[in-house]
């Protein structure tokens, strides 16, 4: 059975409008709490990030590990050029802030996009050479540039701009942002709303001419290239333009947690976010969003694996802190071996596949019933 | 018309084409034949641009094609269906061919050219909405020259149609060649199925590792006693 299109258009505005309802009921706290809305945020910010690796990784089969990287650009250009120039000699208060730096500010979506353009460049002059690697050699190339840029934002020799190994803090934070324009709430739709508009660019992006070529390349070069598509061309931008969402998704982050260092930008973060692609499905947008919210809420969910548990005053020995991150390890282990399209495989939602799986899954029931029936 | 004269290709230090010349004149069907590793794909890739010739000349209309880019290359009106069909496994058969008429702007004539290859290719109109890669392997190939097709292409060139295609799949596609033909479109073809190839072709040339040893109308090489012997079988 398939919807008609009047009843898909009827489900998605029904969906989109349920969720409008919450959000804002969240973000003028009337239901959840400040934990709620922060898991959502990091959620959203995730997603995006997740979707621009994406881009890289599954539409346009790039295997790409530098996204942690270029996130760290954007969120230390945000957390550079943002913070109230007043309080800027508490934050830099073991080497003195760069007399240039000093006084600068920049409005949050101004230097949000600064931070995109600059990973962005940077990652044209980084994918001049590395992207003629091709698969685990760029994985590798990408990794280690990724490590480059962390290694240098935490250099001393640039402390008065990036503050050194001790991080950046006092990067406005949604919330006040929110409410120095006045409006109600607590800045989840600022965030969101960010979040969904740079995630429809890329979806156009995905679905024009462009993109259509990005998935041609995924599919086979040779035949890429004998229809005239300019392979190197279409990577680096493949590879610029994740970098300036990855970067746009760090800047965010900074503004989220309102105080970064360098340590947060390690591969470890990398491969979060390769996690949430992969479960989400490689190739799938509506895939990555999913699984950018199961994993942040999940991650948040087994906190308690983190703790000792003791069973009948038995104590458990393996409940202790990391727990969590080695469960993870082993979920992406089973979803490679045994489930590697992921959640959406290249996919996206439609209702009509979420009624179609549904009917599946009763039938395989009712069929299960009607054999034991027989026996 | 395209010409090719003394054309060489090498990779590293294997020649690979060693002095070929040959000529693809308007409107007709040309086949060039020969054994694994004569050089027959080699020449298309170079005309293509994909492979890059040490010397000699490619011209196509009068005008030089060797140092041009590829998108050049295709937008002047050459398109490729490489060997072994190549399809984009994971897109639809609607963005395969979107794909084929990958630098085209005009809206209008891509959409009319779709219909076009769907009425040469009516399977591919009902499976419009499938991924390429759950294809059978003839619909791939059918898509693979309907792809090509989409540049709207005055020389289409084919490299080994038939590979790997059941003999009855194999008449079709051959029937279908020479309908696009027919359209008004210059057909190079490549085979290793030399007697179909042979059979359609109004120009053929035998490629023997790099060089061109015979040529002659289709008919004149079908009945050739060395074309025979070495190509076709002796009893055909």
């Amino acid at each position: 059975m398939k919807l008609s299109k009047k009843a898909n258009v009827g489900l998605t505005v029904a969906l989109v409008a349920a969720a409008a309802v919450v959000i804002t009921l969240l973000d003028l706290k009337i239901i959840g709490s400040t934990y709620v809305t922060n898991i959502i945020k990091l959620s959203a910010i995730y997603a995006l990030v997740g979707v621009s690796m994406n881009l890289v990784n599954g539409f346009t089969g790039l295997f790409s590990l530098g996204q942690a990287g270029f996130m760290a650009i954007g969120a230390y250009v945000v957390a550079m050029l943002t913070t109230d120039p007043a309080g800027r000699a508490g934050i830099y208060y073991v080497v003195p802030i760069n007399p240039v730096l000093e006084n600068i500010r920049l409005p949050f979506l101004v230097a949000l996009i600064l931070g995109g353009l600059v990973a962005a460049g940077l990652a044209l002059l980084i994918g001049a050479p590395v992207l003629r690697l091709k698969s685990d050699y760029l994985a590798i190339a990408t990794l280690g540039f990724s490590e480059i840029i962390r290694v240098v934002l935490s250099n001393n020799e640039l402390a008065p701009f990036t503050n050194g190994s001790l991080g950046l803090k006092n990067v406005p934070s949604f919330s006040s942002m929110w409410e120095s324009l006045g409006l109600p709430g607590s800045g989840l739709w600022l965030c969101l709303g960010l979040v969904a508009i740079c995630i429809a660019i890329i979806v156009m992006l995905i679905n024009s001419s462009y993109g259509r070529a990005f998935k041609a390349i995924r599919d086979n070069e040779i035949a890429a290239e004998a229809m005239g598509i300019n392979l190197a061309k279409h990577k680096q931008m493949s590879f610029a333009i994740g970098a300036f969402f990855a970067a746009i998704g760090g800047g965010l982050l900074a503004s989220h947690l309102t105080a970064i260092d360098p340590n947060q930008f390690k591969i470890a973060l990398t491969y979060e976010l390769l996690l949430i692609v992969v479960l989400g499905g490689l190739g799938s947008v509506t895939g990555t969003v999913i699984g950018a919210f199961v994993y942040t809420a999940g991650k948040e969910w087994l906190r308690w694996c983190d703790n000792p548990l003791s069973i009948a005053g038995v104590s458990i020995p393996i409940f202790r802190s990391g727990l969590r991150m080695v469960i993870f390890s082993v979920l992406l282990m089973v979803i490679v071996l045994f489930y590697n399209r992921g959640l959406m495989g290249t996919s996206e939602f439609s209702w009509n596949g979420i009624f179609g799986t549904l009917a599946k899954w009763g039938r395989k029931l009712t069929g299960k019933h009607g054999k034991e029936a027989k026996q | 018309m395209l010409k090719i004269e003394n054309l060489h290709v090498a990779y590293g230090g294997i020649q690979a084409l060693r002095g070929i010349s040959l000529e693809v004149p308007d409107g007709k069907i040309v086949t060039l034949i020969g054994a694994n590793g004569a050089g027959k794909s080699t020449t298309l890739r170079t005309i293509t641009g994909l492979v890059k010739a040490s010397s000699g000349s490619i011209q196509w209309n009068g005008e030089e094609l060797l140092g041009k880019s590829i998108d050049k290359i295709v937008t002047s009106g050459i398109a490729m269906s490489p060997e072994g069909r190549r399809v984009f496994p994971d897109m639809t058969v609607l963005e395969n061919l979107r794909i084929g008429a990958y630098l085209r702007k005009d809206k209008e004539g891509i959409a009319k050219d779709i219909q076009w290859v769907y009425q040469l290719f009516p399977r591919l109109e009902e499976r419009s909405w499938q991924l390429a890669g759950t294809l059978s392997g003839g619909e791939q190939q059918m898509l693979a020259v309907g792809r090509a097709l989409m540049s709207r292409p005055k020389l289409m060139m084919l490299d080994e149609p038939s590979l790997g295609l059941a003999p009855l799949v194999v008449q079709d596609i051959f029937k279908i060649i020479q309908e696009i033909n027919r359209q008004g479109v210059t057909v190079l073809l490549i085979e290793q199925n030399a007697n179909m190839a042979l059979k359609i072709a109004d120009l053929a040339y035998v490629l023997e590792t790099g060089n061109i040893t015979m040529s002659g109308t289709g008919a004149e090489l079908l009945a050739d006693e060395k074309v025979k012997e070495a190509y076709l079988g002796k009893n055909s």
